[in-house]
């Protein structure tokens, strides 16, 4: 009878042991090393040196701007293009669903190969440049990608909205097919326009969807890499790519662990903003 | 002054007509009960008359305005849903407030208006809460608070009390009756509680199948159905409906060899031999324990003691009537019974349409 009661109350806990392994092993793991690898030298002894070493480098700055840079220009313009886009097919207008697979479509394509169709785009001899040559706009290649001017970043800018607007629009379509119909009704009844409506109605009952978006976004904004890699050949310099670059050409792990911890640091403070700044009221107080 | 005018309103969803080229005019101040079973239309045609649907043909005149073509916020209307639709991320005053704000009251009017909207329906306590901390009936009264803070001259009100559990509603039913009163609009109230429909209504519209099949006063459709579904659907129990025979002089109809005589009015409509339904309500039955002239034999199947009055499921040859009885009446099942109707509440229907012959 005791044994039974004990196996019953273990078997929980069983359920969650291989996921427990599995996070263990490849989540938590791979962080404590990466963080004792940041911070530790080569006796185990606690030091600075290589935090120093990458604060200190030409590239960190640099990469630090541009990262932010693409992070306050991207996500807003997302969100903004998202949502106009999750309203429309939420409209139910005739043939507006249709649109939801155009738009979820770039979901499916690897980021790199985005950011290699979107080299094929914006390179000298280029799909832009054969056609502003063509329309007699410009006489010659225009280039677009030179490291010297802002180019190479509104091209990135310009590939990861492409990219990566569509796993926003899907968290909203979502959102906003969960706000029951009434509320939007009731609205209307009491005398608010559709402008009214979205501002008092739509978007504070969106809400946590938007608070998943943008969480979502701007973690993988920190982590923006292959379209970078692909547009700029890693000559824009960003956080991920100095670590990739630490690691992989200078041979140096604790360098780039001191990236990947940056990263991570950056990632935690935006998401507990997101979460305290975002937080529902009503949610708040059923607790 | 706020006559609602419904001339022909049609209402299509794809092949289904949900509404049926209704025409009806409500009368100003009036208290107007849509009352059919789920799918008859009449939350269609509410929404219709709110403009939340569009119609496919026909106009809808408020105050003689024909509103047909305009949006819901422009037809001077207010409404309570059946979901309540309270907005969850706004507090209750923020709720009740909304449809004010939109009408960019000054706050002072707003602040003192949402105050009596609020005692009105006994939530002042509540101001600040949001409606998650809230109980079903209190969110059913922050609903009602927003609707009737607007002061619209048109109220709607979509089975406003459908979710609640019984005891409240029955405590709602009341209370809303009081203030619907006093509040003096034209309020068009939808249910498929029959018992709400007569204890609340001036007037009942009984909906089927996307069409008006009686509408007059909660006692005239209680008493005189106009039709077999209406007897059917109306009163708790039911009205009973029995087969009855036109005899050959037209002046009497045999009732399972029971003969009972028609009234002159109804008999020179009939041809002999024809077969009517004989309609007549569980209250309007005698029981006997003996037989006696002019009554039916039947047998009781089913006694259902219910405090005030017993209910009697009794056996007439092969059909089945309600019967209520004194709570002190002996019957037990299986006895035989003797039952008398109440000649002038009996009811006369052609059997083939289901209408009633007057």
């Amino acid at each position: 009878m005791i044994a039974k009661l004990r196996a019953q109350n273990l078997e929980p806990y069983l359920l969650l042991l291989p996921s427990t392994i599995f996070l263990l092993l490849f989540f938590a793991w791979p962080m404590f090393r990466a963080l004792s690898l940041a911070i530790l030298n080569d006796e185990g002894q606690f030091t600075l040196a290589h935090i120093q070493r990458m604060t200190s480098d030409v590239a960190f700055w640099d990469a630090i701007r541009n990262t932010f840079i693409l992070l306050i220009t991207i996500i807003p313009l997302q969100f903004i293009l998202a949502l106009i886009m999750a309203l429309i097919v939420t409209s139910g207008l005739r043939g507006s669903g249709l649109l939801i697979y155009f738009y979820a479509l770039p979901i499916a394509i690897s980021d790199l190969a985005a950011g290699i169709v979107w080299f094929a785009v914006f390179t000298e001899r280029g799909y832009l440049n054969t056609l502003l040559t063509n329309l007699g706009i410009l006489d010659k290649p225009f280039i677009f990608l030179n490291i010297q001017t802002s180019w190479p970043l509104i091209a990135v800018i310009i590939a990861e909205v492409w990219r990566a607007t569509s796993i926003v629009f899907v968290i909203l379509v979502a959102g906003l097919q969960g706000i029951p119909k009434e509320y939007n009704e009731a609205a209307e009844i009491f005398g608010a326009n559709w402008y009214t409506r979205l501002w008092r109605v739509t978007l504070p009952m969106l809400r946590p969807s938007i608070q998943v978006a943008l969480i979502l976004r701007t973690i993988l904004a920190f982590q923006v890499f292959a379209v970078v890699v692909a547009l700029t050949g890693g000559n824009l310099r960003v956080l991920a790519l100095e670590a990739f670059r630490w690691y992989g050409d200078f041979r140096n792990a604790n360098v780039a662990a001191a990236y990947a911890a940056l990263i991570l640091i950056f990632s935690m403070i935006v998401s507990v903003v997101y979460l305290r700044t975002l937080r529902s009221p009503e949610t708040e107080l059923t607790g | 002054m706020a006559e609602i005018r419904l001339e022909n309103v049609r209402k299509e969803f794809g092949e289904v007509v949900a509404v049926k080229d209704i025409s009806l005019t409500i009368h100003d101040r009036e208290f107007m009960v849509l009352l059919g079973p789920s799918g008859c239309g009449k939350s269609t045609l509410l929404r219709c008359i709110a403009g939340l649907e569009q119609v496919n043909n026909g106009r809808i005149l408020i105050d003689g305005e024909d509103v047909t073509q305009l949006p819901p916020r422009k037809r001077g209307i207010s409404m309570v849903f059946q979901s309540y639709a309270v907005f969850p991320h706004m507090t209750v005053f923020e709720n009740i407030a909304f449809g004010l704000r939109m009408q960019k009251k000054p706050d002072a009017e707003i602040r003192q208006r949402v105050q009596s909207s609020a005692e009105l329906l006994h939530i002042e306590e509540l101001l600040d809460r949001y409606p998650a901390q809230l109980s079903g009936g209190q969110r059913q009264r922050v609903a009602v608070a927003r609707a009737i803070a607007v002061q619209a001259k048109v109220l709607l009100m979509d089975e406003p009390l459908s979710n609640l559990d019984a005891l409240l509603r029955l405590e709602m039913r009341a209370e809303l009756k009081r203030l619907l009163d006093e509040l003096q609009a034209t309020v068009i109230y939808v249910t498929h509680d029959q018992v709400e429909a007569l204890s609340m209504g001036d007037r009942i519209a009984v909906m089927r199948n996307g069409e008006i099949l009686q509408c007059d006063s909660p006692i005239a459709v209680y008493n005189n159905p106009a039709a077999h579904f209406i007897g059917s659907f109306i009163g708790n129990p039911p009205m009973n409906f029995l087969t009855a025979r036109v005899l050959d002089g037209k002046t009497a109809v045999s009732v399972h060899e029971t003969t009972i005589p028609l009234p002159p009015s109804i008999a020179s409509q009939l041809k002999a031999n024809t077969e009517l339904w004989l309609g007549i309500r569980a209250e309007n039955i005698e029981a006997l324990s003996q037989t006696a002239p002019d009554t039916i034999p039947a047998k009781v199947l089913v006694v259902e003691p219910l405090g005030s009055h017993n209910l009697l499921t009794v056996q007439v040859g092969n059909e089945l009537l309600k019967v209520n009885t004194h709570a002190d009446a002996k019957f037990s099942p299986g006895q035989a019974i003797w039952l008398r109707f109440a000649a002038d509440k009996i009811r006369w229907l052609d059997k083939l349409t289901g209408q009633s012959l007057i």
